[in-house]
């Protein structure tokens, strides 16, 4: 047994090490997949915010039901296109060629952000966060996380403006050291940061729906595989009684 | 139900086949750890087999459906989520077993007279294995599948005159589209049949000539007579019921790593599914690093460590052949009087563990974008990767070898 | 092969164990790949419960709204219809409705909920073809006892207007009724009644 763990080790070690290779240090979302109440939040800032121009076309408006909404309020509150049925795909009605020409590119649909993106929640929770004022642009900001990015900062109501602090190393190359708020918007910061964290909970929750399913049905194989284990291990012993 | 056995057996050899495979085929008794991976490596040809079907029942070969159709498999249909990650995880699952199948021949000299065909037609499985999952990998249709199609594929235009003309007919397209799309796919459903059929004939041929052991004993030629059998190896246990139930057990271990991974870490940190794969092809679009799926790092590490030169870069391409075919030979390049590692001498033993470490950093360096510094270990792992093989007949002749027993050992 | 010092009952009891065990494993192992072909929740969505709307639906009238990819009718039936349906009833096979081919609530001489429209899958229980609707009375082709309803051009099964199935025809039961509700006067909603969606 020793021997299988050492060499599992030595195949796998290898597999699963390999770091965060991204630029930037992404801040820690720490969400929490069971917290019903912040997808529910997040649901309502993507109808909201976002769904005007990206997309979670993988995604079932009636799967919401999975974090506590009823059919009712999702309806009501959620589903804003009434010819659409409960079970309909979160679409927009945007045609991708004309968003292409306002944004030079067609929003990118959202459902698999957060498997896209390494980093998952992290990436997305870090991303809302890391707008700043950039008059070069077109839609006037960019953002640390995804330089150059082709969308407005449609949050910016909530967040307010922020403004890079650029610094020179000896090299003569500019950092962005960090990003200060230089006008206040609707919330306060620590509200904004729980608005980026809702999303982030939302999105990722909709990127791999079932995974809190998948967890609980592992559990039960994995109780029941080491039952059959011990099993087959007792009646292998027995047989082996045999070989000398 | 004796009286029906004998029905089918008047009409079928079931109750001959049976005693001449399982329950009178006698298979050396120090088998150990190392010899699990045979039959799991079946196990996990029966599961993609199986949830390869199933996954084709709603997987559209389309440019256009392909990514969404594995989208609607992991969401709408029912447990379309285990059974794709079953055969996601499957696949890296399968490469697993089949290195340490092949690390179990190379150090106990499974390959060596009278295995030699055995082992090539393993080297062929692998081959067609390689096959397979280089065709599968393009279905879902994903950035990674997309780009990394494209690399391999574009390996063919660095043959000199025809290589052109020749990735544009691989491909159907200037570009990998959905006709090669299409015939990837007829070509991942048809291959591992033959592959199934690949693995009767090697069994077959492991029949003829009766399993190695770790000890590198020929127990046919050892003494006769065993509690089951007066004319049996002495050293032979019935294949049934002792290695039946010892591989249950193997099974079982096997069954709570793969679905662990399969229940708990599918996505294996992005290493059986990467993060840019879940992003629909983009022909428009590189990611910013590309890399072949972990089991074909090494030989791509190995490809891209030889410099263009004279005008072509088709070196790398046959040097990665190489390290493909040299496999073929091997056989003949062992000429140590033993066959086990346990009685080889001390060169024998750095080489083969430098090998697997080297074997390991290329797959690692594979994985990672080419720098100048990566590049030269590269380097030096790919000479050291044939400097194994070809040096071989020199030090496995020359070196001192520990006398081998009689009887195996425990 | 009973060498000595081999316990076998130990050894049956071990085998028992292990098949036993590896065979519940089977068994779960097969639910997935068996579950895997029951409607998906994209065949759900859109198979979820149709509205209609039958305020335009005149009188002797057949509407056609689809659910779950099936043709259902919902018919204005009138006073004469509803008369002749009440009292013509010895060549039906099943004038009561006692198989269970419409919901509890649809059990009776008109099998709809208000006697004036009937809703049904339009269906012939034979083969599965969809029967042609015959409003007409005494048609040369269906004779002279023909009070209207329906005619199965695939293998000549008849039905009356309820969707009751004419005696000594291939079809074996009557027409199904789906479930469905009143959501106001003017407005049908098929494949889901008070006890929840079907």
């Amino acid at each position: 047994m020793k021997k299988l763990f050492v060499i599992l080790s030595l195949v796998l070690l290898p597999l699963a090490g390999f770091a965060n290779e991204g630029e930037v240090e992404l801040e820690s979302a720490n969400i929490d997949l069971t917290d019903h109440a912040a997808m529910q939040r997040g649901a309502k800032y993507f109808v909201n915010y976002c769904q005007g121009c990206h997309t979670l076309k993988y995604f079932r408006y009636e799967r919401m039901q999975d974090f506590g909404l009823t059919k009712e309020q999702i309806k009501e509150n959620l589903l804003f296109d009434k010819t659409k049925k409960l079970g309909a795909l979160m679409d927009n009605n945007m045609p991708s060629e004309e968003a292409a020409k306002w944004f030079g590119t067609a929003p990118p649909d959202l459902t698999l952000t957060a498997r896209r993106r390494e980093g998952g929640a992290d990436w997305i929770y870090t991303y809302l966060k890391s707008f700043y004022k950039d008059e070069s642009r077109p839609f006037g900001v960019n953002n640390v996380v995804f330089p150059n990015v082709g969308m407005p900062h449609v949050l910016m109501e909530l967040q307010g403006v922020q403004e890079a602090v650029v610094e020179t190393d000896e090299h003569g190359n500019k950092h962005i050291k960090e990003l200060k708020l230089v006008k206040p918007g609707k919330l306060s910061p620590e509200e904004y940061d729980q608005v980026a964290k809702d999303l982030a909970t939302f999105l990722t929750h909709v990127a791999e729906p079932m995974k809190l399913q998948r967890q609980r049905i592992g559990f039960w194989v994995m109780l029941f595989l080491f039952v059959f284990f011990v099993v087959s291990f007792m009646l292998k012993k027995e047989y082996w009684k045999d070989v000398h | 139900m004796s009286s029906f056995i004998q029905w089918i057996d008047e009409r079928f050899p079931l109750t001959k086949v049976w005693n001449e495979h399982l329950a009178q085929y006698y298979a050396p008794k120090n088998f150990n750890f190392w010899y699990f991976f045979g039959s799991l490596a079946m196990l996990v040809l029966v599961n993609q087999i199986v949830t390869g079907v199933w996954l084709t029942m709603n997987y559209k070969p389309d440019a256009n459906l392909a990514f969404a159709s594995v989208e609607y498999i992991m969401r709408d249909v029912n447990w379309g989520w285990l059974v794709r990650y079953l055969h996601s995880t499957g696949a890296s699952a399968f490469f697993i077993v089949i290195y340490l199948h092949m690390f179990r021949g190379l150090i106990y000299g499974s390959y060596r007279k009278p295995r030699e065909l055995l082992w090539i037609i393993g080297v062929i499985i692998y081959l067609a294995m390689m096959a397979t999952a280089f065709f599968g990998y393009l279905l879902p249709w994903g950035q990674m599948s997309y780009w990394g199609a494209q690399v391999i594929v574009n390996l063919f235009s660095a043959i000199p005159v025809i290589g052109d003309d020749l990735s544009v007919w691989i491909r159907g397209d200037y570009v990998i589209s959905d006709a090669t799309l299409n015939r990837f796919f007829a070509f991942h459903y048809l291959l591992p049949f033959i592959l199934a059929a690949l693995v009767f004939i090697h069994i077959v041929a492991l029949h003829k000539v009766g399993s190695n052991n770790p000890d590198g004993i020929e127990i046919k030629k050892g003494p006769k007579g065993n509690r089951w059998s007066d004319t049996a190896p002495a050293d032979g246990i019935p294949f049934h019921p002792y290695y039946t139930v010892k591989d249950i057990v193997g099974v079982a271990g096997f069954l709570i790593v793969f679905l662990g991974i399969v229940f708990f870490v599918p996505e294996m940190g992005g290493r059986f599914l990467e993060h840019p794969n879940f992003e629909p092809a983009n022909p428009l679009k590189t990611p910013p690093h590309i890399a072949p799926v972990w089991y074909f790092t090494p030989f791509y590490a190995m490809l891209r460590a030889v410099p263009s030169f004279a005008g072509t870069q088709v070196w790398g391409v046959l040097v990665m052949g190489a390290s493909i075919v040299i496999l073929f030979f091997l056989p003949w390049l062992d000429k140590s009087p033993v066959k086990s590692i346990r009685y080889k001498g001390m060169i024998s033993k750095v080489m083969i563990t430098l090998f697997v470490i080297d074997f390991l950093v290329l797959g690692y360096l594979g994985m990672l974008p080419a720098t100048p510094g990566r590049t030269l270990v590269a380097q030096i792992g790919t000479v050291f990767y044939f400097l194994f093989f070809l040096a071989m007949p020199i030090y496995s002749k020359i070196e001192k070898t520990k006398p081998v027993p009689e009887r195996v050992t425990q | 092969m009973s060498a000595q010092g081999v316990d076998l009952k130990k050894r049956r009891m071990l085998i028992t164990a292990t098949a036993g065990v590896g065979a519940v494993g089977v068994g779960f192992a097969l639910v997935p790949f068996i579950s895997y072909w029951q409607p998906s929740a994209r065949a759900k969505a859109l198979g979820a419960p149709e509205e209609a709307d039958i305020s335009k639906l005149e009188e002797g009238a057949l509407l056609r709204v689809k659910w779950r990819g099936k043709v259902c009718w919902i018919v204005n039936r009138s006073e004469q219809m509803l008369k002749d349906l009440k009292e013509n009833t010895d060549h039906l096979l099943d004038p009561d409705s006692e198989a269970p081919q419409q919901p509890d609530y649809c059990k009776n001489w008109h099998r709809s909920i208000k006697p004036k429209y009937w809703v049904a899958v339009g269906i012939c229980t034979h083969l599965g073809c969809s029967p042609t609707y015959r409003p007409d009375v005494a048609p040369a082709d269906l004779g002279p006892e023909w009070k209207g309803g329906f005619f199965c051009p695939c293998h000549g099964s008849k039905f009356d207007l309820a969707g009751r199935v004419f005696k000594g025809v291939p079809a074996p039961k009557n027409l199904v009724v789906p479930p469905h509700k009143y959501l106001s006067d003017t407005r049908i909603l098929i494949g889901e009644d008070a006890g929840g969606a079907a």
